[in-house]
């Protein structure tokens, strides 16, 4: 069987045991888990108001560099460059696995992502023995500088330019809200060659005269992570740290992003098993009205909420790793150099990349909020470790891209694959249109594990191409500006990626371990797919009624009601089927 | 130096207890088990800085079944150069520290470490009975250790006082908090554990000497009864009638 392709979900049906499933982490992969683990349990939480407070600003870089003694830092850095050469998928898991150090978590991310990755990826064979294996074992520490105060989502209008001056380049200009900028070693600096449309990149190190940091930006979370704004006044550095070739540096940002957004899914992952956790020692300690307040419905209904969210995430997470794993090794077992099959491997799935990183933030911002609600005034303290992560949990929907540029890059990446011929949406779209003139099939029940599930997944597949196809044909060029509708078709594309994914998870692990004792894991899938029903048809509805019209527009609401119709189900039996689980865990142990 | 460390499993503090075969026997499903921490963090730890300072070699030792290996992958990653799993499910402390003496016997240590008790069973027999066993000294709940030749000095805490022992090697310590502190397994370490020697040796020890009669918990905390503070009575009637308190 051929492997899947990115986008190709909306097209393809999965089965379950084509999909990596985190219960087959291999026992040396939970260990270096373990190891970041306890990493942030032990140096990093007991500092972690310390770090907010920087009062210090030296424990941040201190801790980095005890993380790369450790290894922590090069996991994902190939051998020849003194990293561990470790595969994509354990990358991820270490991404998870620091994902609740608070401030922490953005500086070490920052460093080994968007800080080490450029000159990893795209750097001469020169640049890349200079700096990489100090910047693998953290001897040096790495910030990425593309940002400046008139080009945020919009990367590309940065004003910084590159003057080229003899054998050296000439900087010149203002990056704003770059991480780990106070005590970054290396800076790789995007900017633009003399009159160039295009950014171009370089390698900029601490210390060049010229080279000048504003004081620390004062944030509403992850405080403790050093941003700057970082200025360039004719700083001059030698002509062989461009890094790649003239106008190649927006290509390296995007590319580079892919990754990150990722891992950011990743790091949220981490972040929200921590927050579940909380929240249910929280909630089984907490008396009022003489009992604890996990007895009550009410606060079951979130803990329900909390930790099926987060498994449906952490389902569609490595679903997604894995086969980005193995576009990687096989780009790679054809000849190709590693980073660059890494970053091919990666840009093949951009889409997906794209809706984890959306659907990562959301998570966590959920579980925070409801976090907070569930420790009441408490969670309004900031001695709370929840008042922290709720704050600390908002950035991610910010940077990376933001969400609404995440989301509009998930449709349009698509679209993108099916103009150039790579997926055939046309005719699974002209299928649909087909069928919603035919008379609905009622179909004969197989009555196999999910069934109403897999056949809601379906609909929702069909939602998305219906509303997609039909608003490119109809909207053309257009469809671009109109942004409400490609926000309703990112979320339901996202819906049907994630209902897939824990649909298939939780297959998969009755099909390894059996019936008995999956009723958690049955719930949860049960109850992602029921509510995702909901909101696609909600996002359909609003898009359709949007631009479609007459009897068009009403057959095709008609559709959107067919492909989402759900059966009945007890959610409230579901929820407190999950929340017993924590409950008497007394932990996220899913 | 020629160093053994006995490790044992033990479940993950947050674990929740339950029990099988008539409360006979601990329940394993979905426990997640860790390296019993006074093995790890100060037997383990201690050796590898003797063997750090004066050289020589680290082996350590299970008694259990395969579901041990990960555990010992773990001290192997922590920087242990070769174990050994005697094949049999650990039954009572005098049958493993049968089975490590019997091992023991036929190689040979210049120390003998296990932590002060495992956190399961907190039983602090097997490291006296293996002493017992191949006849050399033991001293246990050292916190701190010291080698010097062919001696092995040892602190441990006295109620209000610190106790110093001095043992001739070979010898066997139980290792307490403050022998050394917890090291996390490095990502090179872990990569190595992977090639390090891991053998399994078959029982050869059947007998134990104590048998479970009844594993219980400790009794459930019950709701709050809220009582009216003009209630006097009531409150004494609860006291006496339902908490048995007065
Ligand atoms: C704590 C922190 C750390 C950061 N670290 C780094 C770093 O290390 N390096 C670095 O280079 N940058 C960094 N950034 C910058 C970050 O990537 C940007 O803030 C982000 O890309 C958004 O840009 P902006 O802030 O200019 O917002 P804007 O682009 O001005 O966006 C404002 C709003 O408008 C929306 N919007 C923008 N364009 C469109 C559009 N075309 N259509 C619809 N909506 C649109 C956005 O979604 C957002 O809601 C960091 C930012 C923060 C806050």
């Amino acid at each position: 069987m051929t492997a899947i392709k990115g986008g190709e979900f909306l097209i393809r049906q999965t089965k379950p045991e084509e999909i990596f499933i985190p219960e087959e982490w291999s026992e040396e992969e939970k260990m270096i888990a373990q190891t970041c683990r306890e990493f942030i349990a032990q140096e990093v939480f007991p500092m972690v108001d310390k770090i907010d407070s920087m009062e210090d600003p030296s424990i941040m870089p201190t801790l980095l560099k005890k993380a790369g003694e450790l290894g922590i830092l090069s996991i994902s850095i190939p051998t020849e460059y003194g990293g561990m050469g470790m595969d994509f998928k354990t990358s991820m898991l270490a991404a998870e696995a620091v994902g609740g150090g608070h401030s922490f978590s953005v500086a070490i991310s920052a460093h080994s992502g968007i800080g080490t990755l450029p000159i990893l990826y795209y750097g001469s064979e020169e640049q890349k023995q200079k700096y990489i294996p100090k910047l693998a074992s953290g001897e040096w520490l790495g910030c990425y500088c593309l940002t400046e105060p008139s080009a945020g989502s919009d990367a590309n209008s940065g004003k910084t330019k590159a003057v080229l001056e003899g054998d050296q380049w000439n900087l010149n200009g203002q990056k704003m809200w770059i991480t780990n900028g106070g005590f970054a070693d290396v800076f790789t600096v995007f900017a633009k060659i003399d009159n160039d449309e295009t950014l171009s990149s370089f390698i900029v190190d601490k210390g060049s005269d010229g080279l000048t940091l504003n004081p620390e930006e004062k944030k509403m979370g992850i405080k403790g992570s050093s941003t700057r704004q970082v200025f360039f006044n004719d700083v001059k550095i030698p002509k062989n740290n461009q890094l790649s070739d003239r106008e190649n540096g927006f290509k390296i940002a995007l590319n580079i992003l892919n990754v990150g957004r990722i891992k950011l899914a990743a790091a949220t992952l981490g972040a929200s098993k921590d927050v579940v956790t909380l929240s249910v020692n929280y909630a089984n300690e907490r008396q009022q009205f003489g009992r604890p307040i996990s007895k009550y419905g009410a606060i079951r209904y979130k803990l329900g909420e909390m930790a099926m969210r987060t498994y449906a995430l952490e389902s569609a997470v490595y679903r997604i790793s894995q086969n980005i794993q193995d576009r990687i090794e096989g780009l790679a077992s054809e000849g190709m150099e590693k980073g660059k099959a890494t970053l091919k491997g990666i840009e093949e799935y951009a889409a997906e990349c794209a809706m984890m990183k959306v659907y990562g933030s959301e998570v966590l911002d959920y579980v925070t909020d409801e976090g907070v609600q569930i420790h009441g005034g408490m969670g309004y303290s900031a001695e709370t470790i929840v008042e922290k992560a709720y704050r600390d949990s908002r950035i991610n929907r910010i940077f990376e891209g933001t969400n609404e540029i995440n989301r509009m890059l998930t449709v349009d990446m698509i679209l993108k694959k099916a103009m150039k011929g790579e997926l055939d949406l046309m005719a699974a779209a002209k299928s649909i249109q087909d069928e919603l003139l035919s008379i609905p099939d009622f179909g004969d029940s197989d009555g196999g594990l999910f069934e109403e599930e897999y056949k809601l997944i379906e609909g929702f597949k069909k939602a998305v191409l219906m509303v997609a196809g039909s608003a490119a044909q109809k909207l053309m060029m257009e469809l671009s500006k109109e942004q409400e509708i490609l926000m309703n078709i990112a979320d339901m594309a996202i819906d049907a990626y994630v209902a897939e994914s824990i649909a298939l998870r939780v297959h998969k692990r009755i099909n390894t371990m059996g019936e008995s004792g999956q009723e958690v894991y049955k719930a949860m899938a049960e109850l992602f797919v029921h509510d995702a029903a909901e909101r696609v048809h909600h996002n359909a509805k609003d898009a359709l009624m949007s631009f479609g019209e007459g009897d068009e527009l009403r057959m095709m609401l008609m559709g959107a009601k067919r492909f989402t119709k759900t059966g009945t189900k007890n959610v409230k039996v579901l929820r407190r089927t999950i929340a017993q689980k924590l409950i008497d865990d007394n932990a996220y142990k899913i | 130096m020629n160093i053994l460390v006995c490790i044992s499993k033990a479940p993950d503090t947050t674990s929740k207890i339950t029990f099988k075969d008539g409360d006979t026997k601990f329940n394993e499903d979905g426990v997640q088990f860790i390296v019993n921490p006074y093995d790890e963090w100060y037997a383990l730890v201690r050796a590898l800085e003797l063997k750090e300072a004066n050289g020589g070699k680290v082996t350590i030792i299970s008694v259990g079944t395969a579901d041990y290996e990960p555990i010992m992958r773990k001290a192997l990653a922590i920087g242990a150069d070769e174990a050994f799993r005697v094949d049999s499910e650990a039954s009572d402390a005098y049958q493993v520290a049968a089975e490590i003496a019997n091992y023991i016997s036929s190689n040979s240590f210049d120390l003998v470490l296990t932590g002060k008790e495992t956190i399961n069973y907190n039983g602090s027999q097997v490291g006296g009975m293996i002493a017992a066993i191949i006849d050399s000294p033991y001293a246990s709940h050292a916190t701190k250790l010291e080698v010097n030749g062919s001696t092995a000095m040892v602190e441990r805490d006295k109620q209000g006082g610190v106790e110093v022992l001095e043992l001739t090697l070979p010898a066997v310590i139980s290792a307490a908090k403050g022998m050394a502190e917890q090291r996390i397994p490095n990502m090179r370490g872990i990569m190595a554990a992977r090639s390090k020697p891991l053998t399994v040796v078959p029982a050869s020890v059947t007998e134990t000497l104590t048998e479970t009669i009844k594993f219980s918990l400790p009794p459930a905390k019950g709701d709050v009864k809220l009582v009216d503070p003009e209630n006097m009575t009531e409150l004494i009637n609860l006291l006496h009638n339902e908490a048995k308190a007065i």
